[in-house]
């Protein structure tokens, strides 16, 4: 890693510790930390959230048990899936088309649907040759948005369900939705938007400008067609909402969604403020910021661990290429490293950087291309997404996941001890483990399950750039993409074919609401029950024991599940000389 | 399942209303304020040669003659296609890369007049991410100069002196890496020698 390569580590550390806590304190005031109820900015929000509830007819004081909220919150991401598959399907005929874009397939508006409404945004598709501005504006922008705060608003009504007790409601979905969009997602895009305009960002409504190129005659390229498109407003909330469905088909390398260093920064940080945050605010809303801070450490651990290999993999470079001429040593005139599949502005460091945060999250935005990572380099954010996202997690689903992996930790030292497990003063027992087991297959059956059926189809393998280790790589990357609702890929697969776009579709679905409706019944079943006082026979939950046994956890159960996968996959390919 | 048809009538009118708030006010008052205070960014910060549009300072731009810099291998359509960004997503074992790699290596060496122990940049010879790598390395750069510096009749110092001037450092000293913009560079020089 180059000195500047650390150093910008330690700035994005520095600022992280710096914003997020305060940024937690206030989220967690939002969701009803202070006893009084209110929340900053009152004031100015207060009367737009009122008229809010006031036209959708909800009656905001009223809160909602466990199967309710669960029954909202399908409600929601149903009308939204419609929603979204209708825009594409007319697009042709709407209004903001400069570019003439056709009707989206039914298949393909399907998988689109499917991934935006669960926050997902695999996108088999070119943004800039398939969407029209309308869609991206009130299709997609608005999914990026709302699927953030629904996944919030469950994590909020799941920490509702350990902090309370003798309860029997979880909050309000509607309100924990609202509330969310309007307080936390608008203001922080807004800001961020204008920020990443300041920096070449493009914001208009009209299509391409032609320009005339300098080199026309030999080139033989009469004109070259600047993109244009509202990209900064959808950028900054693709990041901050765990979203990352870009606007162009390269994502965040296009120089237009991100032009330089600082651009990079704000989105590498966007990426992670909220999901760390949301952990802040679990300390709040729990009343012990300890237990926050063990939760923290595990997520921030792996994180940095394999944000760092992947830097240093992809500087040593691809070992093919000594051979062949090339100088991949890096200097002071050039970084170097792999550069295939990387922008000259994002070296080996912002890139490893990136990765480590984009599939350490749900986001699956990317700033280089990973198929192209060396094949250690591309195991890694692999390997972080089949950890299930909790490194930090995507908004409101990392932190989901992580309670799930800690109230596993505490029923194996419960095990370990003979003694019924308890995590903040609630007894776990039978009800709430077979929830978790639920929790905790359904990801690996999707991605492995969906995996194994597409390497046993010649017509899917022979769609691979190779029929070897790294094509098992492509089909593994792409399904723990979308069972992850991640959406990076390693993307040399044609994944426009209906068998990748139902398929993924489904896997998105299970990995959305497989994961998601359990988790809410953990909470409804946690909210019952009476608090137990600790005894000195109670297995503490907010020491660095208790971070180790959730990572070991973690690690035991992902390598358990996914070694021998990794094995024939990128493991193999490294190996291959 | 009567639940969830009983929260059907808000869930539409709450997605429609933050229909209205996310995906057309947040998306146009952005807009409005990007246009009006910065606007020349928003536009997508072109480049204006006697009032015509000739590219951006953030988009790569394909040249091939000998009296400009070459910018980086490109997978964005047949080459710098604005329309269409892309990167190669080959795998790093994969034989087209590793073909296509030595292919362009024996090319560059050629365009260049450098003899087969000089080892070439990576970034010359392998695909951006975007396809519209705006960028090239200054080694890559400096290899290009004395070619350049020929066909123009300039001499080999400014020419370098003039990759110092158009390079873009790091932001901040340390985010992001360093690298010379193509399409700034060039014109630079066309104004120069016209």
């Amino acid at each position: 890693m180059s000195p500047a390569g650390w150093f910008q580590f330690a700035a994005l550390l520095a600022v992280l510790a710096i914003t997020v806590p305060p940024l937690g304190k206030y989220m967690a005031a939002v969701y009803g930390a202070r006893a009084d109820g209110s929340a900053p900015g009152d004031r100015v929000f207060g009367p737009i959230d009122r008229a809010i509830y006031k036209i959708c007819r909800i009656d905001h004081k009223r809160e909602q048990r466990w199967n309710i909220y669960a029954a909202a919150f399908l409600a929601f991401s149903f009308v939204s899936f419609l929603a979204v598959y209708a825009i594409q399907r007319f697009q042709g005929s709407l209004p903001f088309n400069p570019t003439n874009v056709a009707d989206v397939s039914p298949q393909g508006a399907f998988n689109v649907s499917v991934s935006f409404v669960t926050n997902t945004n695999w996108q088999w598709y070119s943004g800039e040759l398939t969407m029209s501005h309308f869609t991206q504006m009130v299709g997609l922008t608005v999914q990026n948005f709302v699927s953030a705060a629904a996944g919030m608003a469950v994590a909020v009504a799941l920490i509702r369900g350990i902090a309370r007790r003798n309860a029997r409601t979880l909050g309000n979905f509607w309100v924990d939705l609202v509330r969310t969009t309007t307080r936390i997602l608008l203001p922080l895009s807004f800001v961020m938007a204008l920020g990443l305009i300041t920096q070449g960002v493009i914001q208009n409504l009209h299509g391409p400008t032609s320009a005339k190129p300098v080199d026309a005659v030999a080139t033989q390229q009469v004109t070259q067609e600047i993109p244009g498109g509202p990209v900064a407003s959808q950028v900054a909330i693709k990041q901050l909402g765990s979203n990352g469905g870009g606007f162009f088909n390269a994502n965040s390398a296009h120089p237009f969604e991100n032009p330089n260093g600082i651009s990079n920064f704000i989105e590498i940080w966007a990426i992670l403020a909220i999901p760390l945050a949301l952990a802040v605010s679990y300390g709040y809303l729990v009343g012990s910021r300890r237990q926050a801070r063990v939760l923290l450490a595990v997520m921030v651990g792996f994180w940095v661990l394999f944000s760092m290999f992947s830097i240093f993999a992809e500087q040593v470079g691809n070992s093919q290429l000594d051979a062949r001429g090339v100088t991949q040593a890096q200097s002071t005139q050039q970084v170097g490293g792999n550069m295939e599949g990387k922008e000259i502005r994002f070296g080996p460091s912002a890139c490893g950087l990136w990765a480590g945060a984009t599939t350490g999250t749900s986001n699956g935005s990317v700033n280089c291309m990973h198929d192209s990572f060396t094949p250690a380099g591309g195991a890694m954010p692999m390997a972080q997404m089949m950890l299930g996202e909790i490194s930090p997690g995507g908004v409101g689903v990392g932190l989901i996941g992580i309670l799930h992996y800690a109230l596993l930790a505490v029923f194996i030292a419960g095990l370990m001890v003979g003694r019924t497990p308890e995590y903040l003063g609630k007894k776990i027992q039978a009800a709430e483990m077979k929830l978790v087991v639920l929790y905790i297959i359904a990801m690996p059956l999707a991605l492995l399950g969906f995996a194994a059926a597409s390497v046993s189809l010649g017509s899917v393998t022979s769609g691979l750039q190779s029929q070897d280790a790294h094509g098992l790589s492509e089909v593994l990357y792409n399904y723990a993409s979308a069972a992850n609702n991640n959406g990076s890929a390693f993307a040399y697969v044609g994944t426009g074919t209906d068998w990748y776009t139902t398929t993924q579709g489904i896997a998105m679905l299970i990995g959305r609401f497989f994961l998601i409706i359990p988790a809410l019944a953990v909470g409804g079943s946690l909210v019952r029950k009476q608090k137990v006082p600790a005894t000195s026979g109670t297995f503490p939950t907010d020491t660095p024991l208790f971070a180790a046994l959730v990572a070991g956890v973690v690690v035991i159960i992902a390598g358990l599940t996914f070694f021998p996968a990794l094995a024939l996959g990128p493991i193999v390919e490294h190996l291959t000389r | 399942m009567k639940n969830f048809l009983r929260q059907l009538r808000p869930a539409l009118i709450a997605l429609a209303i933050l229909t209205v708030i996310c995906g057309g006010v947040y998306p146009l008052v952005v807009t409005a304020v990007g246009q009006v205070a910065f606007n020349d960014e928003a536009e997508g910060s072109l480049i204006k040669v006697d009032g015509v549009v000739v590219g951006s300072e953030l988009i790569g731009q394909q040249f091939v003659s000998p009296q400009y810099f070459h910018p980086r291998p490109s997978a964005a359509g047949a080459g710098y296609d604005s329309g269409a960004s892309s990167g190669s997503n080959l795998g790093p074992r994969n034989p087209a890369l590793l073909d296509a790699v030595a292919e362009r290596v024996a090319e560059y060496r050629t365009e260049n007049g450098l003899s087969n122990d000089v080892l070439v940049p990576v970034d010359a010879v392998t695909a951006s991410a975007s396809g519209l790598d705006p960028h090239i390395s200054i080694a890559n750069a400096r290899l290009q100069a004395s070619r350049v510096a020929d066909v123009r009749g300039l001499d080999v110092a400014l020419v370098l002196q003039m990759i110092g001037d158009h390079t873009d450092d790091r932001n901040l000293l340390v985010l992001g890496d360093p690298g010379v913009n193509v399409l700034e560079l060039n014109l630079a020089l066309d104004r120069l020698t016209s």
